[in-house]
């Protein structure tokens, strides 16, 4: 067994219990740019309910932190598409992931003051986690475009850094 | 008194001469490329005078920050040049992803 299928089955087996677990043997670049792109979009969409709902200065920086970076690699997301000429494809594992971030806003929401703040952090802890896996493992292997691997591997960069950064904040938060 | 001096006048002629020789002439530009969050080199060496040009490929804003000092923003996809004025040794980090970090060593000319 390669090592490459050896990290992906490692990749696979830490997420087993997630979303990804549907994902296909070796996703299509299509499908992987929209995977990507959805994942970017979810914790968007988190971290802007963070920033209305926190009061705690380290918890909303850290969620514009997060809305300034995603939205930037999105947005270079969209344009490399473009420019390959890809159409984004809707998969099995972009379905789970947004599926599991409906539910996961719906329990923050339900949740106020310093409940909120260690649940939103905890869970961005998770969620990096789990994205970084993916990259690592499963999307930057199987990416066949050279831009889109190159994008990946920059998002896996900046994602790995957003898992530190969350990590810290809620070592603060205890 | 001067003649005493005009004796020690020569050797520090030629000393200043193999300074001059010494030391390079023009001031220089320095690429510091910026790339999937890293600085490279992430070790600069440079003299006062010389440029460095922040070169940003990524699609993100960086900085090259020190702390308690000064700040070069570098927009996404960008080049920004800076001037280094002063002689000095300082590490510098991205302020907006604090892994990033680098070293910038300037020596007077």
């Amino acid at each position: 067994m390669s090592a490459r299928s050896l990290a992906a089955l490692a990749a696979l087996c830490l997420i087993g219990s997630t979303a990804f677990a549907t994902a296909q043997d070796k996703p299509t670049d299509p499908q992987i740019a929209h995977i990507a792109y959805t994942a970017g979009a979810i914790d968007i969409e988190a971290a802007k309910l963070a920033v209305r709902k926190s009061k705690t200065q380290a918890v909303v920086d850290f969620a514009n932190d997060m809305i300034r970076d995603h939205e930037a690699v999105n947005v270079q997301a969209l344009e490399l598409v473009k420019k390959l000429g890809v159409t984004p494809q809707d998969n099995a594992t972009s379905q789970a992931l947004g599926k599991a971030a409906a539910d996961e806003r719906a329990r923050l929401s339900a949740l106020d003051g310093a409940a909120f703040d260690r649940a939103y952090v905890d869970n961005e802890v998770a969620y990096h986690k789990q994205v970084n896996g993916a990259l690592e493992g499963l999307l930057i292997p199987s990416a066949q475009n050279a831009e889109l691997k190159d994008l990946l591997e920059t998002g896996l960069k900046l994602f790995q850094g957003h898992q530190a950064h969350a990590e810290h904040v809620a070592a603060e938060l205890k | 008194m001067m003649r005493a001096a005009s004796r020690f006048l020569p050797p520090v002629a030629v000393l200043a001469s193999m300074l001059a020789a010494a030391v390079p002439a023009q001031a220089g530009t320095i690429q510091v490329v910026i790339e999937k969050l890293a600085f490279s080199p992430a070790e600069i060496s440079a003299h006062v005078g010389d440029t460095i040009e922040w070169i940003n490929k990524d699609p993100l804003a960086h900085t090259a920050t020190v702390k308690g000092g000064w700040e070069v923003m570098i927009p996404a996809k960008k080049t920004v040049s800076r001037k280094l004025e002063t002689a000095e040794a300082v590490d510098f980090y991205c302020r907006f992803h604090p892994n990033m970090t680098g070293r910038l060593t300037v020596e007077a000319r």
